[in-house]
């Protein structure tokens, strides 16, 4: 009786069902293919030493100089573009949105911002070169027409600065574009009741506005950080490999196995996920508390 | 009952519109009252002027004798309830209530303590650590009127604040308001574009139309003296009669060929003439009655029943009037196709 | 009020003076490659050269191969996440957002030692596999973006209520995606696929490490070796953004409005 019964009635549901499965499939078997087994392999790989066996070291020569003080430098840089980005982008998409300025420069800023978000990489810093290079354009001027010298000050386009700086390019924007539709969130009811309520503009940013972005503000900042702390192609068409961020590293170790060990290699590149990862569970965390109330 | 608010020759253009064009009116301390109107009829814009939102073009206001024209909102101590809640999303109710005492810089203790009378006065005691996100839309709404009131404002502003909620609680929390607003002796302005809730909670009712006041006066006297076509048809169910003069010197008019004397005729009705008549649906009674001098027969053409109240739609030929009548469980009501008599006091018809 | 407008002045104009002076720069001395005065000798040299015309021709091609995988694997997972697998959605959403928290840098490293020329599955040990390989890891830097668009779209034109009315009306699931959804997300998914050209068409890292010749490759080595080029092989990279990122504008005025409910 009850083979008869499922005979009848389960088959239109199996078919429904595995349909449904065979529309997600694909995605799934890619997702595993190229974005988790490869991670998943690195991990591996990085408790592995030389002879295949388990081992520590790896983790442990991560601690020499030459690592240490390129994962420094790209914190810093990563660090200093996503903070110095996201403030920027904050108070340009405030000032646009908020500032009351023509509505026909908020679609031309954002649709610029679209563009010079994606024009990250080698372009990029062609161009920063011709505008900050020593034979640039604004340092040129700076130079003949205002008398200041930038690189005699200290300058280098190829330094911590100089990347920060060219970072920027694409931070800004990239912040500009997803902070808009939280400050467009952001009801113009609010800012009327605090200051019904006796509240002056910034009082209200204060105890209202910038408390419900925060979140958004966090979240974008995470963003930015992993953005930069990946980006290699503007580094390496900016300084070659003469500024020693960790990307390039790992760049000149998959090339040629620079640090002469695909263990280390492994533990490099666990690192480096290991800390966008980590910036992106602070987010997590602190969002998972403050959404609920943006519903 | 002394001026509490004058509103002067207010004018307020948006480019070449003017939505607003020269209002004036005083309110007394104390009072409730009502913009009453439709969309686009200037209803709001005056509530923001008043807040401060929107600079008049030209026109002043004045509060408790200080012109407040040109303040900020923010130094204008006045308290106002927004259509759509409008509670800072990111504080708890407590915090919310506080908001105007903390921004005044009252001390936290006192702050507490104003915050737990406020949550009695609304009925929400204990919700202080609620966050808006939590609670039900009258629950919020009624936050925010704490909110507003808690820094003990000048003056109450209430923007539509019952249109988003729905129909039953909308009723409860009207009353509400109005019990508070009583107790507290706040005066208050109420915007709506629901007659029955303007014409239910306010002392005075300002009828507004096309950027102008139509009339002011009490709930009674705008529903039962309009003082134009649009704030008789705009206030309650009215009946419109198109007849001809049939004779102006007897003061007899001919509705589809019945002939009805009135009381009085416009000075400058001429015979033949087409005038229209208006009426209520609640003044018309189904057959003779005692008080009636006007007798008109016709056809029904529609029942609703609605209740307590049953609407039938008679055509006296071209005219379609509705009447209201009661419902009365030990008769039938009239049915489609019977012939009717409906009967009025003369009195009770508007010409306009 | 007036001071706030000010404010909003400054910032905006501080802003734009750093986004333009650059593109101004660079576009100078793209100019500047006859001595003496102004040319554009410096882009007929770019586009005379027939390692541009390769490397661009092979990016196009590979962004327009991974822009058809990248619709082939997010349509219906985003349409079948959304119609009846929601309890699904938060995985595939953390999924898609996995390459923005890992690098590119970090995703080759691993298909380089887990697809190699001795594996299982060897992309890297032929040309052509590793144009595969090449294709599926751009398909993996646009799903974040393929994802979104796709999703927004369907969301906008309430793929629940479309699919039971079709039902409805008889029709079959293949023809509910092919005659029904699709159209109708049609401008989102093309959204997503300019964009992905945006992403692929000078990407470097990945082509690089896996020694394909594409442009970004191209334009990094024009920049160790050449003067003017590079700058206006620069203006010609921000000319095609720019005309991809148009392309997602103008669409957007095709858009299917929302129908009423938007989660």
């Amino acid at each position: 009786m009850t083979t008869l019964d499922t005979g009848t009635t389960a088959p239109g549901k199996k078919r429904a069902l595995s349909f449904e499965w065979l529309g997600v499939a694909p995605f799934i078997v890619f997702a595993i293919m190229f974005l988790i087994l490869p991670t998943l392999y690195l991990v591996g790989a990085a408790f592995v030493d030389e002879q295949g066996g388990f081992t520590l070291a790896n983790f442990a020569g991560l601690g020499t100089p030459q690592i240490v003080a390129a994962y420094w430098i790209s914190i810093r840089i990563s660090g200093a573009s996503a903070i110095l980005g996201a403030l920027i982008g904050l108070a340009i998409a405030l000032a646009l949105i908020r500032g009351k300025l023509p509505s026909g420069l908020r679609a031309a800023v954002m649709t610029f911002s679209g563009v010079a978000s994606n024009f990250a990489g080698v372009p990029l810093a062609f161009a920063f070169i011709s505008t900050l290079g020593r034979l640039g354009l604004a340092t040129v001027i700076l130079k003949f027409v205002f008398g200041i010298d930038i690189y005699k000050a200290g300058f280098n386009l190829l330094s911590f600065w100089g990347l920060t700086i060219t970072y920027l390019y694409f931070q800004i924007p990239l912040m500009i574009l997803i902070i808009a539709p939280a400050i467009d969130g952001l009801k113009k009811e609010w800012s009327e009741a605090a200051s019904t309520l006796g509240a002056t503009p910034w009082q209200f940013w204060r105890y209202v506005g910038l408390p419900i972005l925060w979140p958004s503000f966090l979240g974008t900042l995470s963003l930015l950080f992993a953005n930069a702390f990946g980006a290699i192609a503007t580094a390496y068409a900016l300084t070659g490999s003469s500024l020693n961020i960790v990307p390039i590293l790992l760049y000149a170790q998959i090339r040629g196995d620079a640090l002469q060990n695909p263990g280390l290699g492994a533990a490099l590149a666990v690192g480096m996920i290991l800390i966008t990862g980590f910036a992106n569970v602070i987010y997590l965390v602190i969002s998972s508390r403050a959404e609920r109330w943006l519903k | 009952m002394a001026e509490f608010l004058r509103v002067d020759n207010l004018v307020k253009s948006f480019g070449t519109t003017t939505v607003v064009k020269g209002v004036n009116f005083t309110f007394n301390k104390g009072e409730f009252v009502s913009l009453l109107g439709p969309s686009g009829c200037g209803k709001t814009t005056i509530l923001r002027m008043i807040a401060g939102f929107e600079n008049p073009t030209s026109g002043s206001i004045t509060v408790d004798g200080q012109d407040i024209t040109h303040l900020k909102p923010n130094q204008r101590q006045l308290g106002m309830v927004f259509q759509a809640y409008a509670l800072f999303p990111n504080l708890n109710v407590g915090d919310n209530i506080a908001f105007g005492l903390k921004i005044a810089g009252m001390p936290a203790e006192q702050r507490r303590a104003r915050v737990e009378e406020m949550l009695k006065l609304i009925g929400l005691p204990g919700f202080e650590k609620r966050y808006p996100y939590e609670m039900s839309g009258g629950q919020q709404q009624r936050v925010a009127l704490a909110r507003a009131i808690a820094p003990r404002p000048r003056m109450l502003l209430l923007d539509e604040p019952l249109s988003a909620l729905d129909a039953k609680i909308r009723v409860s929390l009207r009353e509400e308001i109005r019990a508070i607003q009583l107790d507290l002796g706040i005066t208050t302005i109420f915007v709506t574009h629901d007659q029955e809730e303007a014409l239910s909670i306010s002392d005075r009712v300002v009828v507004m139309n096309a950027g102008n006041i139509d009339q002011l006066g009490a709930p009674h006297e705008i529903y039962n003296k309009p003082a134009t076509r649009f704030v008789a048809t705009f206030v309650g169910h009215l009946n419109t009669i198109e007849a001809t003069v049939a004779s102006a010197a007897n003061h007899q008019v001919n509705i589809d060929g019945q002939t009805v004397t009135l009381p009085s005729l416009p000075s400058g009705a001429k015979d033949n003439a087409p005038i229209s008549l208006t009426l209520r649906p609640e003044v018309l009674s189904v057959g003779e009655r005692a008080g009636s001098d006007i007798a008109l027969t016709g056809t029904v053409s529609d029942v609703t029943f609605l209740g307590s109240v049953i609407r039938v739609r008679v055509a006296l030929g071209k005219n379609i009037i509705s009447l209201d009548t009661f419902n009365d469980q030990r008769t039938a009501p009239p049915a489609r196709g019977d012939a009717i008599t409906v009967s009025l006091a003369s009195k009770d018809l508007l010409i306009l | 009020m007036k001071q706030s407008r000010f404010w909003a002045w400054l910032v905006f104009g501080i802003g734009a003076a750093y986004f333009l002076i650059p593109l101004i720069a660079t576009f100078e001395f793209s100019l500047r490659m006859r001595r003496g005065y102004y040319s554009f000798d410096s882009y007929a040299s770019v586009f005379s050269d027939p390692k541009f015309q390769q490397t661009f021709t092979y990016s196009a091609v590979i962004g327009l191969l991974s822009i058809i995988v990248g619709i082939l694997v997010v349509v219906p997972a985003v349409y079948f996440v959304r119609l009846r697998m929601a309890w699904l959605r938060p995985y595939v959403e953390f999924l898609t957002l996995l390459p923005l928290i890992i690098p590119a840098i970090i995703l080759v490293y691993g298909y380089i030692r887990l697809y190699n020329s001795s594996s299982i599955i060897p992309f890297t040990g032929s040309a052509v596999g590793t144009d595969i390989l090449l294709t599926f890891a751009y398909v993996t830097l646009a799903l974040p973006y393929m994802y979104r668009a796709v999703d927004t779209g369907m969301r906008t034109i309430d793929v629940q209520t479309l699919t039971e009315a079709a039902q409805i009306a008889g029709a079959s699931t293949p023809q509910i995606i092919g005659r029904i959804i699709l159209p109708n997300i049609l401008v989102a998914v093309l959204s997503g696929a300019f964009l992905t050209f945006a992403i692929v068409i000078g990407e470097f890292t990945i082509a690089s490490l896996l020694n394909r010749p594409a442009f970004g490759p191209y334009l990094q080595n024009i920049g160790a070796n050449r003067a003017y080029e590079p700058a206006a092989l620069a203006i010609i990279s921000f000319i095609i953004t720019w005309g991809a990122m148009s392309m997602i504008n103008l669409l957007s005025r095709f858009a299917p409005r929302t129908s009423a409910r938007t989660d």
